[in-house]
């Protein structure tokens, strides 16, 4: 019993870790005003090049670095498009989406079928080998630690560091941002250069953690729950960590009850964690007055200076 | 008329413009302007909308690049790259159209215009401090979002002056002040001009400059045409230097007649206020006849935004009976409907709530006037029709564009002003209710307006005026009311009253311009 549940929650924590690092990734960007629906393609271009570079250098650790640095690149490839040629920010990132999961097929063909080894646990004598505690607190490979750490630091420097004000700030009006002196251009440029990165390290999660080999489409929408759990965090990062464990854990339940062989269709099973984000969705966008209060207001409209 | 005098060679300008030119696609918007600036001096930029004063101003500020000219900072050659650069200087702005963060707070919108970053405490004890020298009380904890227009310059001012300017420049800064606010920021900026910091001050209340200004340096199209001491000259000449031609004096109004039957009527509206220190309405109760013009007096945040939302039907009221529009319950009707029943509405911010400013003017005439212009039919748009509804308007309000195809946002602030009021105004409304009329427009736009709602009048249609200008309620209303706290003063004549006891009224919600902060959280409580 104690296996089982232990077992469980360290499949929680498994699943919920992408979604949340990628979650991150996006309110920042969201935050600064931009609106890059690019999330699933650059999860799976992070997913490719993270395993390739695993397997060339033989150290899932590197592979990491390899996905944060090619989901990093390739969002480079929206901010060209939406900010320096002022594309419409929702086509540019569906454009994202569908040519990442074409890239990242064709650079994936060459993988389909090997295995590696996977990222390491964590291991502190004595502390992780505690019963169930053990395992889930000190047992967990980087990556688990690292994304709350991003939750926090990201909080910490939205609210407490100027840059953090200046990058609302230009969420927030940038016209006003422009006119007092603030390169609106620049932060989000860099705001969409943090979102890719986290990206690109979930999509090496899934391809170095989650699971330990590379197929096509392997973060199967995991990128659009991650948009919608900013959107249930109203923008406020510790609500990510809250929001990544529910969709995480009724993402882990679908399979969990399939291996019960309880007698629900599986496509309803498999379905699940869709019809939970509209669910949670519609209840939040309900609330329209939270939803003006703490949605930053120039999110998703391109910026031009004027002069 | 005297010029400017020959430059004081003991004494360097602080600032001096030599042959600034701007070229904007289409338009020469600064064609070789010079100004000079003595330190401690108030000096007025004066100019109708589109004159080139708002251009001059950002080139000073750094936020946009001129293409020819020479920019001298205390007899050095200079070039003001951006708003940082200026601001190093020791230049500071208060712009017409805010540039405020709406998501933010009082504290946080404070600190980015900034140069040197403080922390929380310092900022605190600052605005503490200036607000107390200056009589500009700001909590720094409030939400942007949840203030006035009025609060809101004094967070404009306050970010300046936190930065010890030696030159700030002030764009149209009394639109949305009371008599005795405007008392106080003129005692502000002539402490600040004693103190050896420049002021250049853009308006167009030309009463104002008088009073304040020393120098004065008039623009049209793009050029400098006058130079001039304000104090020497009268208003109808300063106005006239400033648009070129005679003005002709205000119509006088026909006397209302007693008989005349009500149009609107609003019997005990309560409603809460769903912003968050928003100003609940406590049974407001007022009647409009037909031809009557009732002006709504207050100060910016006791109720004005709520009302407004109320009669327009944005907010529906509780009861149906709580507005009667022309003897119809209106109270749970949406705008359209209201529309339909002959009620047409000008919103306080013509950006964004008037009009859409990415849409064309042909677009925007068509958003408000499809109910009673009859613009479409079965859900399609009448184009021709709409186009030519748009460039009536244009025409008859001598809207300075380039046509109905033109985005509403290209439009200076006067100009699209008078292009939303002369939209509703076209529609023959039989009732009128328009906020804010002229803010931060300049005299010949605002003349335009208000010579449009006395002809209105005139044709028999009630009209309510909410307006923050009592110059302008007093000149053109045949009776007020004072809203404070959201509660409304029953309805006087104008010719029963004074500007000093309205004056009364507007504070009687405790002082609401001495301690606005204070009163709002007992209110909230």
């Amino acid at each position: 019993m104690i296996v089982l549940l232990t077992n469980i929650m360290l499949s929680v924590i498994v699943t919920s870790t992408p979604l949340l690092l990628a979650a991150t990734g996006e309110l920042v960007v969201e935050k600064a005003g931009v609106l890059n629906l690019g999330v699933e393609g650059m999860m799976l271009v992070g997913a490719i090049c993270g395993f390739a570079v695993a397997l060339k250098t033989g150290s899932p650790t590197i592979g990491v670095l390899g996905g944060m640095i090619g989901g990093a690149l390739f969002s480079l490839l929206f901010s060209v498009l939406a900010l320096s040629f002022l594309a419409a920010q929702v086509p540019a990132g569906l454009v994202l989406t569908i040519f990442g999961s074409g890239l990242s097929a064709l650079i994936g063909a060459a993988y389909v079928g090997i295995s590696i080894e996977r990222l390491p646990h964590l291991a502190i004598p004595g502390l992780s080998d505690i019963p169930i505690i053990g395992p889930i607190l000190f047992g967990e490979d980087i990556l688990v630690y690292i994304s709350f750490v991003a939750v926090v630091g990201v909080s910490l420097v939205l609210r407490y560091t100027h840059v953090g004000l200046v990058l609302r700030a230009v969420g927030d009006s940038a016209d006003a941002g422009h006119a007092l002196g603030y390169d609106v251009i620049g932060i989000r440029y860099l705001a969409t250069l943090f979102g890719g990165a986290m990206a690109g390290l979930a999509g090496a999660y899934m391809s170095l953690a989650y699971n330990t080999s590379w197929s096509e489409n392997m973060t199967a929408g995991r990128g659009w729950i991650a948009l919608a759990l900013v959107v249930f965090s109203t923008w406020r990062p510790f609500w990510l960590i809250a929001g990544a464990y529910l969709f995480g854990s009724i993402m882990y339940m679908s399979f969990f009850l399939q291996g019960f062989g309880i007698a629900i269709p599986s496509q309803f099973v498999s379905a699940l964690p869709y019809i939970a984000t509209v669910v949670v969705l519609v209840i939040i966008s309900s609330n329209k007055a939270r939803i003006r209060m703490s949605a930053p207001a120039c999110l998703g409209k391109p910026f031009h200076a004027t002069s | 008329m005297p010029l400017s005098a020959a430059p004081d060679l003991t004494d360097t300008p602080l600032l001096q413009l030599s042959g600034i030119v701007k070229q904007y696609p289409g338009t020469l918007a600064n064609d070789h302007v010079d100004l000079t600036i003595a330190p401690g001096e108030i000096h007025a930029l004066l100019g109708e909308n589109g004159a080139g004063k708002s251009t001059l101003v950002k080139i000073i500020y750094g936020v946009v690049k001129p293409n020819a000219g020479d920019i001298f900072w205390r007899g050095e050659k200079i070039e003001i790259a951006s708003p940082n650069a200026a601001r190093a200087l020791g230049i500071g702005m208060v712009f017409q159209h805010f540039s405020l963060f709406e998501g933010l707070t009082v504290a946080e919108n404070l600190a980015l215009g900034m140069n040197e970053q403080r922390t929380r405490k310092q900022l605190r004890d600052e605005i503490a401090a200036i607000g107390a020298r200056y009589g500009l009380q700001l909590d720094p904890s409030h939400n942007l979002a949840d203030l006035s227009l009025g609060e809101r310059q004094r967070i404009e001012i306050v970010r300046c002056l936190m930065q010890s300017p030696k030159l700030l420049i002030m764009d149209e800064p009394t639109s949305v002040l009371t008599p005795q606010e405007v008392d106080k920021l003129f005692e502000t900026l002539r402490k600040l001009a004693a103190q050896g910091c420049s002021v250049l001050y853009i308006s167009h209340k030309l009463n104002e400059i008088r009073a304040l200004c020393e120098k004065a340096t008039v623009m049209r199209h793009g050029r400098v045409v006058a130079h001039c001491d304000p104090r020497q000259e009268t208003t109808t000449r300063l106005a006239e230097m400033m648009i070129g031609e005679m003005l002709t004096a205000p119509r006088p109004r026909l006397g209302l007649s007693p008989t005349a039957l009500p149009c609107l009527e609003i019997d005990r509206l309560t409603i809460a206020s769903d912003r968050k220190f928003g100003v609940d309405l406590k049974g407001v109760s007022f009647a409009v006849a037909k031809g009557q013009i009732l002006g709504i007096a207050g100060v910016a945040g006791n109720g004005q935004t709520e009302l407004m939302d109320a009669l327009s039907g944005e907010v529906p009221s509780g009861k149906p009976s709580a507005v009667m529009i022309e003897g119809i319950e209106a109270g749970h009707m949406a705008p359209a409907e209201r529309r339909a029943l002959g009620a047409c509405f000008v919103p306080e911010e013509r950006n964004g709530h008037a009009a859409v400013p990415g849409m064309t003017l042909s677009d925007n005439a068509l958003l408000s006037g499809y109910v009673r212009k009859a613009l479409s039919k079965l859900g399609f748009i009448n184009r021709p029709k709409t186009t030519n509804f748009a460039a009536e308007v244009i025409k008859r309000f001598d809207v300075r564009t380039t046509g109905p195809m033109s985005e509403a946002r290209s439009l200076s602030g006067g100009n699209l002003q008078k292009f939303v009021v002369g939209r509703e105004v076209l529609q023959d409304p039989k009732l009128l209710v328009v906020s804010q009329p002229t803010w931060g427009v300049d005299a010949g736009a605002a003349a335009a307006i208000h010579d449009a709602l006395v002809q209105l009048a005139e044709a028999d249609t009630a009209i309510v005026v909410i307006s923050q200008d009592l110059d302008e309620i007093f000149s053109l209303c045949d009776s007020i009311a004072v809203i404070a706290g959201g509660v409304l003063s029953p309805v006087t004549r104008i010719a029963d009253t004074t500007i000093s006891d309205v004056g009364l009224l507007m504070g009687a919600a405790g002082g609401a311009t001495e301690t606005d902060a204070s009163y709002r959280r007992n209110d909230a409580a």
